[in-house]
């Protein structure tokens, strides 16, 4: 009796019991059901919701793999102990050592978010009665990609626990959420322990421990792990050059620094027609628009260089893609189907006032010098209101089609 | 003023097991069956017994809500069973044929000389007007109503449907007859649309538009061209009847008998010589399956497409509207990593490790699994690419669970059919029956507005 048999005699033994889901979960993991069609169309096409979920984590892996690396390489940078990576392929990047301590910083990072968060999706889907949905596999990886290094795994897993509770279980689960879960995770994080969450200590392993050893009476260096966008928001010199920017050789959360490899995330996406290519240009459109506007303002000299926000306001409108996290929010955040608008046309607008909102938030706001997830979050909330407006042409069209009959 | 109808967005589903352009009789059936279900909404009041003799045409029951809509017998013989069903609902009507048909004699009628109320009740008396359905709600056409227009389409598109090029061949006096009939039942016009290459037999006829179609799948679907052509408004009614029962209704009209011949065609990937059949409604369609053969014991046998038919068992019978019976491969086993691994034998209009996109010209073997679960709606924006009506299909189905009656009036619910749902059904990611929600969302409305 091979796998296949024991495993589909263990499923009809477990059929409505209460268990069942936790069981089904694992084993549909290995075997693409025996499930035949019922009603309507006999045959149904190759795709499900699992295959669907797994090319989004494909396009994922890239910028996990970089944040490792990326994380060993701050860290080491920092302490002095190498030099700066020349090139996307410089060996002093892509090494053992730093691959060593990427792994021990980041894998922890994914082992309590995959952990958590599927112990709570199962708890769930064990007491409602419900498949275990493959929501959470997306949630799981995009969530260690776009928090800071040095975040204590406590956190982690509180937020996590908020964001698949109240984020996504409590309207339902997967595809009745309002809210796109893992920026609610990222959210819960930022306003919880906003002192760990900004500031230039977490976005490099070793810095906050430094700090306190410094504090502590060490005469060692301090470790420095501003970002970009910190430094111009406090109106400082930005030390990194446009190219370590689009390479990703700069501090940041986990997965989201290397611009190049988002791209090739979102060339994929489009390709695989799983990500939608209208929120991702559009929202691009949006962030540019507004840094055009920005660019302007400074031109015209209606704003001096002893403004608060002189600093992000001169950055070049088409640099405001490689640096923060827009890029990242608008292929793998932004294109979140459940959150996201559903018309065709209301995508457009959708991933426009996105990217507007973003850069928008990102200027003007002094606490945090990023806003691409408070305006994702944002637009989740107004989306099926775009959707209503969208609808509500197609609707006009079909009165006025009644109305030219009957006049 | 005839159209030139281009569909773009839709998906031709190609399967093997096409049948071969020629016409076999099929061996007389022993017994013929006549399913209510077929008759979407219509409670059937029994006129005969069990044990009755019928001729081909006599009446076996009518609709309870309406008695003139009658269903007659397509055979002579003996009706031997009435099966029921839970809370005694009628299920299936077993006759046993005669060798030889005799025909009720309804009296030749010539249409271009009757005037509408006497044509419909000459079709309402022999049992054809079953064949005439209406839109809304997509339900066998009431007969107290006049319709904007009537739609016919002679062009099949689904996956390894019957070619009306073929079945329809050499029948042209008696779809003239019919057609002539239906135009002095409407206000409007008898629109008529044929594919745009090939010889249609419509082509020369009277009393119709004549519309060309081209495109993929469902630009053959009665539902798309009445969108492109003349869409259904609140308050108005069409009618819809397929292009192989005008065939019927000529011959009742030419000869007063009603005659249940039907060429169909016996399609898919587990039949072994598919071709043409000359048959009869309700025939036992395992008089053309052992004379064509099965290449395998597991299959799913299909009164109609595979995208709209009903399943039956290789014992089963021809449906009362089907002019398509396809088998196919049943899926019911499990596939090793079935959800990651690159995909080449099934079709996809994804490129998520899905290869079908490679071979556009590629036939396929598709079998009755679901390749993956029931989940709610995640995905959005991919039903639109293959749904060419102005209509959004994800929001009008989800008024349908919800039983929002106003959302289902204002998205378009007068214009659509479970079957306009079928290919959607087909690519949807969570695997949602998408004509059954369809079906139920029009039953309600049916219900509350109809």
């Amino acid at each position: 009796m091979g796998l296949k048999q024991k495993l589909h005699t263990l499923k009809e033994k477990y059929k409505g019991k209460k268990m069942a889901p936790a069981f089904n979960a694992l084993h549909t993991f290995l075997y693409l059901p025996n499930e035949t069609t019922h009603s309507g169309s006999h045959v149904r096409a190759a795709d499900d919701l699992k295959r669907t979920m797994n090319t989004v984590i494909m396009a994922l892996i890239p910028c996990l793999v970089f944040g490792i690396y990326n994380a060993g390489y701050q860290h080491y940078l920092a302490t002095g102990e190498i030099e700066a990576a020349a090139g996307f392929f410089s060996g002093e990047f892509w090494s053992w050592q730093n691959f060593a301590m990427g792994a021990w910083t980041v894998l922890p990072l994914v082992i309590v978010s995959y952990g958590v968060g599927l112990a709570v999706e199962f708890l769930f889907a064990v007491i409602k009665g419900h498949e275990v949905e493959e929501g959470y596999l997306v949630t799981g990886m995009l969530v260690p990609l776009i928090v800071p290094v040095d975040i204590p795994l406590w956190m982690l897993a509180v937020a996590v626990i908020f964001g698949v509770v109240i984020g996504k279980e409590v309207f339902g689960g997967t595809g009745m959420n309002i809210l796109n879960p893992a920026l609610t995770i990222r959210a819960f994080l930022f306003f919880a322990y906003p002192t760990w969450m900004s500031g230039d200590k977490v976005w490099v392993h070793g810095a906050v421990e430094r700090a306190k050893e410094i504090a502590a009476g060490s005469n060692a260096d301090a470790i420095s792990g501003e970002t970009i966008l910190g430094s111009y928001a406090q109106n400082q010199d930005v030390v990194y050059s446009l190219q370590d920017m689009f390479l990703g050789f700069i501090p940041g959360s986990v997965g989201e620094t290397s611009k190049l490899l988002i791209i090739f995330g979102a060339l994929f996406l489009i390709f695989t027609k799983v990500g939608s290519w209208r929120i991702i240009f559009s929202t691009l459109i949006g962030a540019l628009a507004m840094g055009l506007i920005f660019n302007g303002v400074v031109e015209m000299g209606w704003i001096n260089e002893g403004s608060k926000f002189y600093g992000l306001m001169t950055v070049p409108f088409w640099q405001h893609l490689i640096i923060g996290s827009i890029l990242f929010g608008a292929v793998y955040m932004a294109t979140d189907p459940v959150t996201a608008s559903q018309t065709n046309k209301g995508k457009w607008i959708y991933g426009f006032l996105i990217g507007f909102i973003s850069i928008l938030i990102r200027v003007f706001n002094p606490a945090y010098p990023e806003g691409v997830f408070l305006a994702i979050l944002l637009m989740n909330v107004f989306a099926p209101t775009i959707d209503h407006y969208v609808l509500q042409g197609n609707i006009k069209r079909r009165m006025k089609r009644l109305k030219v009959k009957t006049a | 003023m005839s159209k030139d109808i281009k569909i773009k967005k839709g998906l031709n589903i190609r399967l093997k097991g096409e049948a071969d352009k020629t016409i076999s009789n099929a061996p007389r059936s022993r017994t013929f069956s006549i399913r209510p279900s077929d008759f979407h909404l219509i409670t059937p009041k029994m006129v005969v017994k069990e044990g009755a003799k019928l001729q081909a045409g006599d009446t076996v029951f009518y609709a309870k809500a309406n008695e003139a809509i009658k269903f007659v017998s397509p055979v002579s013989g003996t009706l031997t069973k009435i099966e029921r069903g839970a809370k005694r609902v009628i299920t299936e009507l077993v006759i046993e044929a005669e060798p030889q048909d005799t025909y009720k004699d309804f009296g030749v009628a010539d249409p271009s000389s009757m005037q509408p109320e006497a044509i419909k009740q000459h079709l309402l008396a022999a049992g054809c007007w079953p064949f005439i359905k209406q839109r809304p709600y997509h339900v066998i056409a009431n007969p107290d109503s006049t319709p904007k227009a009537i739609f016919i389409s002679g062009y099949a598109t689904a996956p390894l449907a019957a070619d009306y090029d073929v079945t329809l061949r050499g029948k042209e006096k008696q779809l003239q007859a019919a057609l002539t009939a239906l135009s002095k039942l409407t206000e409007g016009k008898v629109h008529v649309s044929v594919g745009k290459t090939g010889v249609s037999p419509f082509e020369g006829l009277k009393d119709i538009t004549l519309h060309t179609v081209s495109g993929p799948h469902p630009a053959g679907n009665v539902g798309v061209q009445i969108a492109k052509i003349d869409p259904v408004n609140k308050g108005e009614t069409v009618w819809t009847v397929n292009a192989q029962d005008l065939v019927i209704i000529g011959d009742l009209l030419l000869t007063g008998k009603f005659n249940a011949e039907r060429v169909i065609a016996l399609v898919g990937s587990s039949v072994k010589t598919p071709k043409y059949y000359t048959t009869k409604i309700g025939a036992e369609v395992a008089t053309f399956l052992y004379d064509s053969g099965l290449t395998e014991e597991n299959v799913r046998v299909i009164s109609g497409d595979v995208l709209t038919g009903k399943q039956i068992s290789v014992k089963g019978n021809l449906g009362f509207y089907n002019n398509t019976v396809t088998v196919i491969p049943e899926g019911d086993d499990y596939e090793f990593f079935g959800w990651n691994k690159p995909v080449f034998d099934k079709i996809s209009t994804s490129r998520a490790l899905t290869f079908s996109w490679l071979f556009p010209n590629k036939k396929f073997e598709l079998d009755t699994n679901t390749n993956g679960e029931h989940r709610a709606f995640v995905v959005t924006g991919n039903y639109e690419e293959v749904f060419p009506m102005d209509i959004y299909p994800l929001q009008i189905l989800k008024a349908c669970m919800v039983e929002d009656l106003d959302a289902m009036e204002a998205l378009g619910m007068y214009e659509v059919a479970p079957e306009d749902f079928a290919l959607t059904e087909f690519i949807c990611v969570s695997k949602q029956p998408h004509q059954e929600i369809i079906r139920k969302g029009l039953d309600l409305m049916y219900k509350e507005i109809g």
